[in-house]
Protein backbone atom coordinates (compact mmCIF):
# COMPACT_ATOMS: atom_id res chain seq x y z
CA UNK A 1 0.00 0.00 0.00
CA UNK A 2 2.09 2.80 -1.18
CA UNK A 3 0.42 6.09 -1.54
CA UNK A 4 1.72 8.97 -3.45
CA UNK A 5 1.15 12.48 -2.31
CA UNK A 6 1.62 14.97 -4.95
CA UNK A 7 3.40 18.08 -4.04
CA UNK A 8 2.50 21.10 -5.91
CA UNK A 9 5.66 22.81 -6.88
CA UNK A 10 5.73 26.39 -7.87
CA UNK A 11 5.76 26.67 -11.54
CA UNK A 12 7.95 29.38 -12.85
CA UNK A 13 7.99 30.46 -16.39
CA UNK A 14 7.09 28.20 -19.15
CA UNK A 15 9.55 25.47 -18.23
CA UNK A 16 7.95 22.21 -17.39
CA UNK A 17 9.42 20.53 -14.34
CA UNK A 18 8.87 16.95 -13.45
CA UNK A 19 6.56 16.72 -10.48
CA UNK A 20 8.24 15.71 -7.25
CA UNK A 21 6.80 12.69 -5.54
CA UNK A 22 7.37 11.82 -1.91
CA UNK A 23 6.65 8.18 -1.40
CA UNK A 24 5.07 6.94 1.80
CA UNK A 25 5.13 3.26 2.40
CA UNK A 26 2.81 1.82 4.96
CA UNK A 27 5.17 0.00 7.24
CA UNK A 28 2.64 -1.41 9.70
CA UNK A 29 2.64 -5.05 8.48
CA UNK A 30 6.41 -5.05 8.42
CA UNK A 31 6.57 -3.72 11.95
CA UNK A 32 4.05 -6.32 13.07
CA UNK A 33 6.12 -9.10 11.63
CA UNK A 34 9.31 -7.76 13.16
CA UNK A 35 7.69 -7.52 16.57
CA UNK A 36 6.69 -11.14 16.36
CA UNK A 37 10.11 -12.27 15.24
CA UNK A 38 11.88 -10.30 17.96
CA UNK A 39 9.62 -11.76 20.62
CA UNK A 40 10.26 -15.24 19.26
CA UNK A 41 14.02 -14.89 19.24
CA UNK A 42 14.15 -13.23 22.62
CA UNK A 43 12.16 -15.99 24.25
CA UNK A 44 14.05 -18.81 22.60
CA UNK A 45 17.45 -17.42 23.54
CA UNK A 46 16.48 -16.93 27.16
CA UNK A 47 14.88 -20.31 27.73
CA UNK A 48 17.14 -22.54 25.71
CA UNK A 49 19.80 -23.05 28.36
CA UNK A 50 19.37 -26.24 30.30
CA UNK A 51 19.02 -26.30 34.05
CA UNK A 52 21.54 -28.39 35.92
CA UNK A 53 21.98 -29.84 39.33
CA UNK A 54 25.51 -29.92 40.64
CA UNK A 55 26.88 -32.93 42.39
CA UNK A 56 30.37 -33.61 43.62
CA UNK A 57 31.30 -37.23 44.02
CA UNK A 58 33.72 -38.42 46.69
CA UNK A 59 37.11 -38.95 45.16
CA UNK A 60 37.97 -42.49 44.17
CA UNK A 61 40.42 -44.10 46.51
CA UNK A 62 43.63 -45.21 44.98
CA UNK A 63 44.22 -48.95 45.34
CA UNK A 64 47.67 -48.21 46.79
CA UNK A 65 46.32 -45.68 49.24
CA UNK A 66 46.33 -47.38 52.62
CA UNK A 67 44.69 -44.59 54.61
CA UNK A 68 41.29 -45.39 56.00
CA UNK A 69 38.15 -43.71 54.77
CA UNK A 70 37.26 -40.73 56.98
CA UNK A 71 35.34 -41.87 60.02
CA UNK A 72 31.89 -40.45 60.45
CA UNK A 73 29.99 -40.68 63.68
CA UNK A 74 27.38 -43.42 63.60
CA UNK A 75 24.70 -41.48 65.46
CA UNK A 76 24.61 -38.76 62.82
CA UNK A 77 24.59 -41.17 59.91
CA UNK A 78 21.46 -41.80 57.97
CA UNK A 79 21.49 -44.36 55.20
CA UNK A 80 19.08 -44.12 52.33
CA UNK A 81 18.79 -47.22 50.20
CA UNK A 82 17.18 -46.73 46.82
CA UNK A 83 16.01 -49.71 44.86
CA UNK A 84 13.65 -50.66 42.03
CA UNK A 85 9.89 -50.03 41.88
CA UNK A 86 10.39 -46.51 43.32
CA UNK A 87 11.00 -47.87 46.78
CA UNK A 88 13.25 -46.29 49.40
CA UNK A 89 14.40 -47.72 52.69
CA UNK A 90 16.34 -45.93 55.34
CA UNK A 91 18.02 -46.68 58.62
CA UNK A 92 20.18 -44.84 61.11
CA UNK A 93 23.66 -45.75 62.20
CA UNK A 94 25.85 -48.38 60.65
CA UNK A 95 25.00 -51.85 59.50
CA UNK A 96 27.77 -54.24 60.38
CA UNK A 97 27.48 -57.99 59.93
CA UNK A 98 29.72 -58.52 62.97
CA UNK A 99 27.68 -56.33 65.27
CA UNK A 100 24.21 -57.73 65.69
CA UNK A 101 21.43 -56.78 65.87
CA UNK A 102 21.22 -54.98 62.55
CA UNK A 103 19.57 -51.57 62.55
CA UNK A 104 15.87 -51.48 61.77
CA UNK A 105 15.03 -50.78 58.14
CA UNK A 106 12.08 -48.49 57.45
CA UNK A 107 10.30 -48.22 54.11
CA UNK A 108 9.12 -44.89 52.72
CA UNK A 109 8.38 -43.23 49.38
CA UNK A 110 9.23 -40.17 47.29
CA UNK A 111 6.14 -38.15 48.15
CA UNK A 112 6.44 -35.00 50.22
CA UNK A 113 5.06 -36.82 53.26
CA UNK A 114 7.57 -39.58 52.77
CA UNK A 115 11.29 -39.09 52.71
CA UNK A 116 11.10 -35.28 52.65
CA UNK A 117 9.26 -35.08 55.95
CA UNK A 118 11.82 -37.34 57.57
CA UNK A 119 14.77 -35.43 56.19
CA UNK A 120 13.37 -32.05 57.22
CA UNK A 121 12.62 -33.43 60.67
CA UNK A 122 16.18 -34.73 61.02
CA UNK A 123 17.64 -31.48 59.72
CA UNK A 124 15.26 -29.21 61.61
CA UNK A 125 17.83 -26.81 63.06
CA UNK A 126 19.42 -25.99 59.75
CA UNK A 127 16.20 -26.09 57.77
CA UNK A 128 14.48 -23.61 60.09
CA UNK A 129 17.48 -21.33 60.27
CA UNK A 130 17.78 -21.17 56.50
CA UNK A 131 14.03 -20.67 56.11
CA UNK A 132 14.07 -17.85 58.65
CA UNK A 133 16.89 -16.12 56.86
CA UNK A 134 15.18 -16.45 53.50
CA UNK A 135 11.84 -15.09 54.69
CA UNK A 136 13.61 -12.15 56.33
CA UNK A 137 15.30 -11.32 53.06
CA UNK A 138 12.07 -11.75 51.12
CA UNK A 139 10.16 -9.44 53.43
CA UNK A 140 12.91 -6.85 53.21
CA UNK A 141 13.83 -6.91 56.90
CA UNK A 142 17.33 -7.91 55.95
CA UNK A 143 19.13 -6.59 52.97
CA UNK A 144 21.52 -9.11 51.54
CA UNK A 145 22.90 -9.69 48.12
CA UNK A 146 22.45 -13.13 46.63
CA UNK A 147 26.06 -14.07 47.18
CA UNK A 148 25.99 -12.84 50.79
CA UNK A 149 22.82 -14.83 51.40
CA UNK A 150 24.39 -17.97 49.95
CA UNK A 151 27.50 -17.43 52.07
CA UNK A 152 25.35 -17.14 55.20
CA UNK A 153 23.40 -20.28 54.33
CA UNK A 154 26.69 -22.07 53.82
CA UNK A 155 27.87 -20.85 57.22
CA UNK A 156 24.70 -22.09 58.91
CA UNK A 157 25.19 -25.50 57.35
CA UNK A 158 28.81 -25.55 58.38
CA UNK A 159 28.24 -24.48 61.97
CA UNK A 160 25.60 -27.06 62.69
CA UNK A 161 26.97 -30.13 64.36
CA UNK A 162 23.77 -32.15 64.64
CA UNK A 163 22.60 -32.29 61.03
CA UNK A 164 22.49 -35.77 59.53
CA UNK A 165 25.17 -37.17 57.29
CA UNK A 166 23.30 -38.94 54.55
CA UNK A 167 24.72 -41.85 52.62
CA UNK A 168 22.82 -42.54 49.44
CA UNK A 169 23.12 -46.12 48.38
CA UNK A 170 21.58 -47.66 45.34
CA UNK A 171 21.38 -51.13 43.89
CA UNK A 172 21.21 -52.24 40.27
CA UNK A 173 17.44 -51.99 40.02
CA UNK A 174 17.24 -48.29 40.84
CA UNK A 175 16.43 -45.83 38.07
CA UNK A 176 18.31 -42.64 37.36
CA UNK A 177 15.17 -40.68 38.20
CA UNK A 178 15.24 -42.04 41.76
CA UNK A 179 18.79 -40.84 42.25
CA UNK A 180 18.00 -37.36 40.96
CA UNK A 181 14.94 -37.23 43.19
CA UNK A 182 16.97 -38.06 46.28
CA UNK A 183 19.66 -35.49 45.49
CA UNK A 184 16.85 -33.03 44.94
CA UNK A 185 15.39 -33.84 48.36
CA UNK A 186 18.78 -33.05 49.86
CA UNK A 187 18.64 -29.61 48.27
CA UNK A 188 15.05 -29.04 49.43
CA UNK A 189 15.74 -30.03 53.02
CA UNK A 190 19.07 -28.13 53.05
CA UNK A 191 21.19 -31.11 53.95
CA UNK A 192 24.82 -30.24 53.44
CA UNK A 193 26.50 -33.56 54.05
CA UNK A 194 25.56 -36.32 51.68
CA UNK A 195 27.42 -38.68 49.45
CA UNK A 196 26.41 -41.31 46.92
CA UNK A 197 28.20 -44.53 47.83
CA UNK A 198 27.96 -48.16 46.84
CA UNK A 199 25.57 -50.48 48.56
CA UNK A 200 27.04 -53.09 50.87
CA UNK A 201 26.05 -56.75 50.47
CA UNK A 202 24.72 -56.67 54.01
CA UNK A 203 22.30 -53.91 53.03
CA UNK A 204 21.07 -55.86 50.03
CA UNK A 205 20.42 -58.69 52.41
CA UNK A 206 18.53 -56.36 54.74
CA UNK A 207 16.26 -55.28 51.88
CA UNK A 208 15.73 -58.88 50.86
CA UNK A 209 14.75 -59.92 54.38
CA UNK A 210 12.53 -56.86 54.74
CA UNK A 211 10.48 -57.90 51.78
CA UNK A 212 9.69 -61.28 53.29
CA UNK B 1 -22.36 31.31 13.12
CA UNK B 2 -21.31 28.52 10.88
CA UNK B 3 -18.96 26.03 12.36
CA UNK B 4 -15.43 26.03 11.14
CA UNK B 5 -14.75 22.78 9.39
CA UNK B 6 -11.33 21.44 10.03
CA UNK B 7 -9.86 19.57 7.14
CA UNK B 8 -9.71 15.86 7.91
CA UNK B 9 -6.14 14.63 7.79
CA UNK B 10 -5.06 11.06 8.10
CA UNK B 11 -2.26 11.08 10.68
CA UNK B 12 0.99 9.68 9.46
CA UNK B 13 3.53 8.58 11.98
CA UNK B 14 7.03 8.26 10.78
CA UNK B 15 7.93 4.72 11.66
CA UNK B 16 11.39 4.72 10.16
CA UNK B 17 13.37 5.07 13.45
CA UNK B 18 11.27 2.36 15.03
CA UNK B 19 11.81 0.06 12.12
CA UNK B 20 15.52 0.79 12.27
CA UNK B 21 15.65 -0.16 15.90
CA UNK B 22 13.60 -3.27 15.33
CA UNK B 23 15.83 -4.45 12.54
CA UNK B 24 18.86 -3.98 14.74
CA UNK B 25 17.31 -5.94 17.56
CA UNK B 26 16.12 -8.64 15.21
CA UNK B 27 19.54 -9.03 13.66
CA UNK B 28 21.12 -9.19 17.10
CA UNK B 29 18.80 -11.87 18.40
CA UNK B 30 18.98 -13.88 15.22
CA UNK B 31 22.75 -13.92 15.28
CA UNK B 32 23.04 -14.76 18.96
CA UNK B 33 20.38 -17.47 18.82
CA UNK B 34 21.91 -20.90 18.90
CA UNK B 35 19.68 -23.44 17.37
CA UNK B 36 19.07 -26.67 19.12
CA UNK B 37 20.75 -29.38 17.19
CA UNK B 38 18.87 -32.66 17.10
CA UNK B 39 20.11 -35.07 19.70
CA UNK B 40 21.35 -38.55 18.97
CA UNK B 41 18.61 -40.13 21.04
CA UNK B 42 15.38 -38.88 22.56
CA UNK B 43 16.02 -38.19 26.22
CA UNK B 44 13.45 -37.27 28.79
CA UNK B 45 15.33 -35.73 31.71
CA UNK B 46 14.06 -36.01 35.26
CA UNK B 47 12.74 -33.01 37.18
CA UNK B 48 14.43 -31.13 39.96
CA UNK B 49 14.07 -27.81 41.75
CA UNK B 50 17.56 -26.68 40.81
CA UNK B 51 17.63 -23.37 38.97
CA UNK B 52 21.30 -23.30 38.17
CA UNK B 53 22.06 -22.92 34.51
CA UNK B 54 24.42 -25.09 32.55
CA UNK B 55 27.75 -23.55 31.58
CA UNK B 56 27.68 -22.17 28.06
CA UNK B 57 31.00 -23.41 26.87
CA UNK B 58 33.71 -25.86 27.91
CA UNK B 59 31.12 -28.52 28.35
CA UNK B 60 31.24 -32.24 27.73
CA UNK B 61 27.72 -33.61 27.57
CA UNK B 62 27.20 -37.30 28.13
CA UNK B 63 23.78 -38.52 27.15
CA UNK B 64 22.47 -41.71 28.67
CA UNK B 65 19.43 -43.04 26.86
CA UNK B 66 16.62 -45.10 28.32
CA UNK B 67 18.19 -48.38 27.20
CA UNK B 68 21.60 -47.54 28.64
CA UNK B 69 23.32 -46.41 25.45
CA UNK B 70 25.64 -43.46 25.76
CA UNK B 71 26.28 -40.58 23.42
CA UNK B 72 28.76 -37.78 23.62
CA UNK B 73 28.92 -34.15 22.68
CA UNK B 74 31.63 -31.63 23.40
CA UNK B 75 32.27 -28.09 22.27
CA UNK B 76 35.24 -26.15 21.11
CA UNK B 77 35.62 -24.28 24.37
CA UNK B 78 35.80 -20.58 24.96
CA UNK B 79 38.65 -20.08 22.59
CA UNK B 80 37.40 -21.51 19.32
CA UNK B 81 40.86 -21.16 17.80
CA UNK B 82 41.95 -24.09 19.94
CA UNK B 83 39.98 -26.44 17.65
CA UNK B 84 39.36 -28.93 20.42
CA UNK B 85 36.77 -30.92 18.50
CA UNK B 86 39.02 -31.24 15.52
CA UNK B 87 42.06 -32.29 17.53
CA UNK B 88 40.18 -34.86 19.56
CA UNK B 89 38.72 -36.33 16.40
CA UNK B 90 42.16 -36.55 14.80
CA UNK B 91 43.58 -38.26 17.90
CA UNK B 92 40.75 -40.76 17.83
CA UNK B 93 41.62 -41.36 14.20
CA UNK B 94 45.22 -42.11 15.11
CA UNK B 95 44.18 -44.31 17.99
CA UNK B 96 41.81 -46.47 15.96
CA UNK B 97 43.70 -46.20 12.67
CA UNK B 98 41.09 -44.37 10.66
CA UNK B 99 41.83 -42.63 7.38
CA UNK B 100 40.37 -39.24 8.17
CA UNK B 101 40.10 -36.78 5.30
CA UNK B 102 39.70 -33.01 5.64
CA UNK B 103 36.07 -33.40 4.57
CA UNK B 104 35.47 -35.76 7.49
CA UNK B 105 36.93 -33.24 9.95
CA UNK B 106 34.69 -30.52 8.58
CA UNK B 107 31.65 -32.76 8.78
CA UNK B 108 32.54 -33.79 12.35
CA UNK B 109 32.66 -30.13 13.36
CA UNK B 110 29.13 -29.68 12.08
CA UNK B 111 27.67 -32.61 13.97
CA UNK B 112 26.39 -32.39 17.53
CA UNK B 113 25.99 -35.44 19.74
CA UNK B 114 27.12 -38.78 18.43
CA UNK B 115 27.45 -42.32 19.66
CA UNK B 116 28.91 -45.19 17.70
CA UNK B 117 31.94 -47.44 17.81
CA UNK B 118 35.07 -45.79 16.40
CA UNK B 119 35.10 -47.94 13.26
CA UNK B 120 31.62 -46.68 12.34
CA UNK B 121 32.41 -42.96 12.62
CA UNK B 122 33.65 -42.47 9.08
CA UNK B 123 30.72 -44.24 7.40
CA UNK B 124 28.42 -42.16 9.63
CA UNK B 125 30.10 -38.89 8.66
CA UNK B 126 30.04 -39.80 4.98
CA UNK B 127 26.36 -40.70 4.92
CA UNK B 128 24.31 -37.83 3.59
CA UNK B 129 20.79 -39.07 4.21
CA UNK B 130 19.70 -37.90 7.66
CA UNK B 131 17.40 -40.89 8.13
CA UNK B 132 20.17 -43.33 7.33
CA UNK B 133 22.46 -41.40 9.66
CA UNK B 134 20.22 -42.10 12.60
CA UNK B 135 20.79 -45.84 12.23
CA UNK B 136 24.45 -45.35 13.05
CA UNK B 137 23.69 -43.94 16.50
CA UNK B 138 24.03 -47.13 18.51
CA UNK B 139 25.97 -45.76 21.48
CA UNK B 140 29.65 -45.60 22.33
CA UNK B 141 30.97 -48.88 23.73
CA UNK B 142 31.87 -48.49 27.40
CA UNK B 143 32.29 -52.00 28.71
CA UNK B 144 35.61 -53.00 30.20
CA UNK B 145 36.71 -54.97 27.12
CA UNK B 146 36.26 -52.15 24.67
CA UNK B 147 36.12 -48.90 26.56
CA UNK B 148 36.06 -46.35 23.75
CA UNK B 149 34.17 -43.92 25.93
CA UNK B 150 37.12 -43.78 28.30
CA UNK B 151 39.40 -43.00 25.34
CA UNK B 152 37.17 -40.15 24.18
CA UNK B 153 37.01 -38.64 27.65
CA UNK B 154 40.74 -38.93 28.16
CA UNK B 155 41.49 -37.23 24.84
CA UNK B 156 38.97 -34.44 25.47
CA UNK B 157 40.38 -33.86 28.94
CA UNK B 158 43.89 -33.60 27.52
CA UNK B 159 42.77 -31.11 24.89
CA UNK B 160 40.52 -29.13 27.17
CA UNK B 161 41.41 -29.48 30.88
CA UNK B 162 38.79 -26.88 31.85
CA UNK B 163 35.87 -28.81 30.45
CA UNK B 164 33.05 -29.52 32.84
CA UNK B 165 30.95 -32.62 32.49
CA UNK B 166 27.19 -32.57 32.20
CA UNK B 167 25.25 -35.80 32.33
CA UNK B 168 21.91 -35.86 30.60
CA UNK B 169 20.25 -39.07 31.57
CA UNK B 170 16.80 -40.33 30.76
CA UNK B 171 14.54 -40.46 33.81
CA UNK B 172 13.97 -44.17 33.25
CA UNK B 173 17.55 -45.11 32.48
CA UNK B 174 19.11 -47.60 34.84
CA UNK B 175 21.13 -45.91 37.55
CA UNK B 176 23.69 -48.65 36.97
CA UNK B 177 24.51 -47.25 33.52
CA UNK B 178 24.81 -43.70 34.86
CA UNK B 179 27.01 -44.94 37.70
CA UNK B 180 29.25 -46.73 35.23
CA UNK B 181 29.59 -43.46 33.29
CA UNK B 182 30.41 -41.60 36.50
CA UNK B 183 32.98 -44.26 37.40
CA UNK B 184 34.73 -43.91 34.06
CA UNK B 185 34.72 -40.13 34.43
CA UNK B 186 36.16 -40.38 37.92
CA UNK B 187 38.96 -42.52 36.56
CA UNK B 188 39.75 -39.45 34.47
CA UNK B 189 39.80 -37.20 37.53
CA UNK B 190 36.38 -35.68 36.97
CA UNK B 191 34.66 -35.43 40.34
CA UNK B 192 32.17 -32.67 39.74
CA UNK B 193 29.12 -33.34 37.62
CA UNK B 194 26.26 -31.30 36.33
CA UNK B 195 23.12 -33.38 36.04
CA UNK B 196 20.84 -31.86 33.44
CA UNK B 197 17.27 -31.73 34.70
CA UNK B 198 14.00 -30.07 33.85
CA UNK B 199 12.82 -27.41 36.21
CA UNK B 200 10.00 -28.70 38.37
CA UNK B 201 7.41 -26.13 39.37
CA UNK B 202 8.21 -24.72 42.80
CA UNK B 203 7.12 -27.58 44.98
CA UNK B 204 8.90 -26.25 48.01
CA UNK B 205 6.97 -23.00 48.10
CA UNK B 206 3.70 -24.87 47.81
CA UNK B 207 4.58 -27.06 50.74
CA UNK B 208 5.47 -24.13 52.89
CA UNK B 209 2.17 -22.50 52.16
CA UNK B 210 0.35 -25.66 53.11
CA UNK B 211 2.36 -25.93 56.29
CA UNK B 212 1.45 -22.37 57.23
CA UNK B 213 -2.27 -22.99 57.02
Amino acid sequence: MAEIIEQEGKQKGGKKKAKKHSVHIDMTPMVDLMCLLITFFMLTTVFSRAKVMEITMPEKKDANDKTDAPKISADRTMNILITGDDKIYYYYGLADAKKLPLPQLIETNYSKDGIRKILIEKNKNVYDAVKDLKTKVEKGQLKLSDSALNAQIKQIKKDDKTSPIVLIKSDDKAKYKNFVDIIDEMAISNIANYAPVDMDPIEKQMIATYKK
Amino acid sequence: MPKIKLPVKSPHIDMTPMVDLFSLLLTFFMLTATFKTPEAAPIDSPNSVSEKKAPESDLITVLVSKDGKIFLNFDNGRDTAAKIRENVFKHIGEQYKLNITNGDVKQFNKEASFGMPANKILPWLRTENSEAKKDFQVGIPYDSLNNEFNMWIRLIRVENPNAEVAIKGDANADLKAVKRVIDILQENQVNKFNLITNLAKKEEGKDEKEANK
